[in-house]
């Protein structure tokens, strides 16, 4: 730390394990970037993080009203986090709509931050107050601890000899927040200077503003008597050494993609049409040209995966991405890509449904659309990833299916992971899993006549793609007959095409790890089966009921079609399977339809993630009802 | 990808060479014959290996064209040929894109597709068999049937206004358009030629007569009373005569006037020159299909090249963004994972 930021005086500082933070304000006051910088610090000095940014669906929704209030959630942590946290320590509120709307979930005793000028008469009758009611100083906000910090006004002073005007002055009352909220954690500020600079590298006094605006609040934590009882905390920072990067779900799926066509020697082809959640994989990408990447944004859903097909029929890694309403226009195409047998890698961001639905907020609703949502027999590989660094994985996985198998496959994320962050340790090329295609080499003229449509042991036919000497052959999504691909109405050889196509969906589980039991024993009383986002808030669950003594164990599906060949044996290990799930139960549905057993169902259908509180108390209620 | 290291000599190829080894499944006397033949015409023209050719196509009649050639060819979805298409060449530009659509696979379910693909400009060469009636189907009206035209899905007669092809390629920002016949073999290989050769998006609508739907829907264009009085070719700096050199057209401002060369005194340098760079030029003469060829003042109907000026395709343009992207080297794996704002966290 520089001078700059040395305490003029002393005040005690307490570590904790973990906190977690919540920016919120009107969606015009910055957030987005101040939780975004703030969890950019927290990072870099290596402690544990989760981020989850949670904003209106509209661009600028009336201000001061609850549903313009936009918010970013961080935990922090010397520990492992999986989760945002299910309620926050510490909730900063630019406006009385912010507190408003968040004041449910603050822990009770939790510190409050109100900008003043946030709750005045104009503010509390916009977020609904009664007249004359001010949480400030009616004492209704006595369970907590409660600051209240004229931000505006401070900010004004610090920034009066800017240069700036008023309106650009005011817009930095947020980095005054985050200095404030950087003394309050002793974390330093250079790294948020460089970040200032760099962003208004054509515009000196504007980053020289913004960074006195930093400055002003973390000496204003240092100054006043206001903290003088809370005093500042510090979490140590435990993460291993190494070079680390905070990606967040959605820009993992595009680095992922990318790495995948680098690994398989192959380019990258994604035909995209904008829509929320899923836009970031589409905007990473075209700013991938570096790496070769071709992104085309079409002119609709349809027109999206289809020019991906195209690029697949070509030798691309195809790929498209989606959420819900577009994964619904894609369906007819994905049919023609399971007939093709050609790879294909789709990315479905979930999102609130059905129609437009909670366009901003995550659900897992898309899984039996993912499953079954084709017209006639087209089974397809369907795999789900589990946090935001996941993402990373599992579409490199989807990938490597897509591609070794010559098929279609969904892999499914969400809202909640498409925006969430957390840390990386920067992956190697080498330790990811070979992907290799298999191209048909060229043929002669002596050669044997080539059949597009022979296959291998796996039942994958071989990549054919144009330019190719001597395999002039056509397909299409009319059924073909068996190995020459030609035109077939056969009745015996439409079962059979149909018969060995989805033989090859299922012997993709030769090729796929066994499931694994992420956490407790391997038989008991409980098993927790999750699937995608949930992950974090299971695996917090889990390991809280496990410290207070209950037989429970947690296993997470990656893989859902076609599963790991041991899950039947794994759910057979306990005495009740649960399964948690943001939807109206959906893999529960498959599990018994597979299995033929009764797992208990937990849905959540609020367009916000679970939290551990909801599942730990679920879990403890279902082994005391056992054990009854 | 494929070995492609010794290139042999290419063998010269003919026609029967593109045919593949599928018989035509098309009914007797469709034009859809016509239109392949001299597919297979061209083709060997153009010098380029039948490993490089790709043909695409949607859902229709006409879209079982790919299944007829020794070419590469893929048979997609109602209406989705041009993405197709677009996708195959964007990611692989060096490859010669056709494509085989109806006029209810582009301009009905497929309009959108058909639009954008014509602004974008990518360099294929896209066959639109119009013959104004959904054939496979058994004979529902299209969206470029006449009106008042009966069929079982308009037993009244058609009370929607046809697309006009022409008018909707220029509008669209297409950068060729053409009209040929299946009936007029040479003349349509002609054209075919033509549509390769330019670079970026070339459509050419063949109007293809189907004898059981909607047999005749083109007489008025082919048979030999009317021919020369109701059509006019276009060729490029050539005056517009037609009718036997008898009768011309004349620009008055932005108005093409008919006139009798005989009686008028007006000599073929007055007329109309044709200008196929000429935007506006062509846009007048899409809209000679407005007129109904039923009286002496009647438009001709035009057929040839209506318009063509190449301007940058979409796949030259990305490959050109990519290019700049990487003229201080291309990304590396490392590179790609480490990120621009990775930090490192020293041993404590």
């Amino acid at each position: 730390m520089t001078d700059t930021t040395k305490s003029t005086r002393q005040v005690n500082v307490t570590s904790k394990t973990s906190v977690s933070v919540l920016f919120a304000g009107d969606s015009g006051d910055g957030m987005q970037l101040t939780g975004t910088q703030f969890a950019n610090t927290v990072a870099t000095q290596g402690t544990e993080l989760n981020t989850f940014p949670n904003f209106p669906s509209e661009i600028r929704a009336p201000a001061g009203t609850i549903a313009g209030v936009s918010g970013f959630q961080l935990q922090f942590s010397s520990k492992p986090v999986y989760t945002p946290g299910a309620r926050f320590d510490v909730m900063v509120a630019m406006n009385s709509a912010a507190l408003k709307a968040n004041l449910k979930d603050l822990h009770r005793g939790g510190i409050i931050i109100a900008g003043t000028e946030g709750f005045d008469e104009k503010n509390l009758k916009l977020a609904g107050y009664p007249e004359g009611a001010n949480p400030l100083e009616d004492g209704s906000l006595s369970n907590y601890i409660l600051f209240p910090v004229p931000i505006l006004q401070l900010t004004r002073e610090a920034l009066k000899e800017s240069g700036l005007s008023s309106k650009e002055i005011d817009r930095c009352k947020n980095m005054f927040v985050l200095g404030l909220l950087y003394w309050l954690y002793t974390l330093p500020l250079e790294g948020t200077f460089e970040t200032l600079r760099a962003k208004f590298q054509k515009n000196v006094h504007m980053a020289e503003a913004n960074i006195r605006a930093v400055k002003a609040g973390y000496f204003f934590g240092d100054e006043t008597e206001l903290f003088a009882n809370l005093g500042r905390f510090d979490i140590a920072p435990q993460k291993q050494h190494g070079t680390y990067r905070r990606v967040t779900g959605n820009e993992a799926c595009a680095i992922a993609l990318t790495a995948a066509a680098k690994k398989a020697g192959l380019k990258l082809f994604l035909g995209s049409y904008p829509i929320t959640p899923a836009t970031e994989i589409l905007s990473t990408l075209a700013k991938k040209k570096k790496y070769g990447v071709k992104t085309y944004q079409a002119e609709d859903e349809i027109a999206g995966i289809v020019s991906s097909i195209g690029a697949a029929y070509g030798g691309a890694l195809a790929a498209t991405n989606t959420s819900g309403p577009g994964l619904a226009l894609k369906t007819e195409a994905l049919g023609l890509a399971v007939i093709l047998e050609l790879p294909l890698v789709v990315i479905n961001v979930q999102r609130g449904g059905p129609s437009t639905g909670l366009p901003t907020k995550p659900e897992q609703s898309d899984l039996f659309m993912a499953m079954y949502g084709r017209h006639g027999e087209a089974p397809l590989p369907v795999i789900a990833a589990s946090s935001p660094v996941d993402c990373f994985y599992c579409t490199y996985e989807a990938a490597r299916i897509a591609v070794e198998h010559m098929t279609p496959v969904i892999c499914l994320t969400d809202g909640y992971l498409a925006l969430s962050s957390e840390p990386w340790k920067v992956e190697s090329p080498d330790n990811l899993a070979s992907i290799t295609p298999r191209f048909h080499a060229p043929r002669q003229p002596e050669d044997p006549p080539f059949l597009p449509y022979k296959r291998d042991d796996r039942q994958v036919r071989a990549w054919a793609i144009p330019g190719t000497r001597g395999l002039e052959h056509r397909i299409g999504g009319l059924e073909k007959q068996n190995e020459t691909g030609n035109v077939s109405h056969d009745p015996e050889n439409h079962e059979l095409m149909t018969q060995l196509r989805a033989q090859k969906i299922n012997q993709i589980a030769d090729t796929i790890p066994l499931q694994t039991i992420d956490n407790g024993p391997k038989k008991g009383d409980l098993l927790v089966l999750g699937w995608g986002s949930s992950y974090g808030a299971i695996k917090t669950a889990v390991e809280q009921a496990i410290e207070q003594g209950y037989s429970v164990a947690h296993a997470h599906l990656r893989y859902i079609h076609p599963f790991p060949k041991n899950l039947e044996e794994i759910l057979g290990n306990y005495k009740k399977i649960l399964i948690p799930e943001l939807n109206n139960g959906q893999l529960i549905h498959i599990i018994r339809d597979t299995f033929l057993i009764a797992p208990e169902g937990f849905t959540k259908i609020q367009g916000v993630p679970f939290n551990e509180m909801e599942i730990l108390i679920k879990i403890t209620d279902i082994i005391k009802e056992l054990q009854s | 990808m494929t070995d492609n290291t010794t290139i042999p000599v290419l063998p010269v190829l003919i026609a029967k060479d593109f045919a593949s080894d599928q018989e035509p499944k098309w009914c007797p006397g469709c034009g859809d014959h016509a239109v392949l033949q001299q597919i297979k015409n061209v083709l060997p023209e153009l010098g380029i290996a039948p490993e490089n050719i790709v043909f695409v196509s949607g859902i229709g009649c006409s879209s079982r064209l790919p299944y007829y050639l020794a070419t590469y060819g893929v048979h997609g979805i109602h209406g989705r040929a041009l993405p197709m298409a677009t996708g195959l060449k964007v990611s692989r530009p060096e490859l010669s894109v056709w494509v085989g659509t109806g006029d209810g696979d582009a301009l009905s379910i497929g309009g959108n597709h058909f639009i954008h693909t014509l602004r974008r400009n990518p360099d294929l060469n896209v066959v639109l068999f119009n013959n104004e009636i959904y054939g496979l189907t058994k004979g529902q009206y299209s969206p470029t049937s006449k009106i008042g035209l009966r069929t079982v899905t308009s037993p009244s007669g058609v009370i929607d206004q046809p697309f006009n092809t022409a008018a909707l390629t220029l509008g669209s920002g297409g950068s060729f358009f053409a009209r040929a016949f299946d009936r007029d073999g040479k003349f349509l290989r002609s054209i075919l030629k033509r549509a390769a050769l330019h670079k970026g998006t070339s459509l050419v609508e063949i109007y293809q007569n189907c004898p059981i739907f909607n047999g005749g829907a083109f007489e008025a264009f082919s048979s030999a009373d009317n021919k020369a009085n109701n059509t006019v070719y276009l060729e490029q700096s050539k005056p517009l005569i037609f009718a036997r050199g008898k009768r011309g057209i004349w620009l008055d401002g932005f108005q093409p006037i008919v006139v009798d060369l005989d009686k008028e005194g007006i000599s073929s340098s007055d007329l109309w020159i044709h200008d196929e760079t000429d935007i506006n030029k062509a846009s007048i003469l899409a809209h000679f299909a407005d007129d109904h060829a039923d009286s002496e003042e009647s438009l001709p109907r035009p057929f040839g090249v209506f318009y063509a000026k190449e301007r940058i395709t979409y796949e030259d343009a990305l490959t050109a963004q990519i290019a700049d992207a990487q003229k201080n080297g291309i990304g590396t794996f490392e590179e790609l994972l480490r990120g621009d704002q990775s930090y490192e966290i020293k041993k404590a």
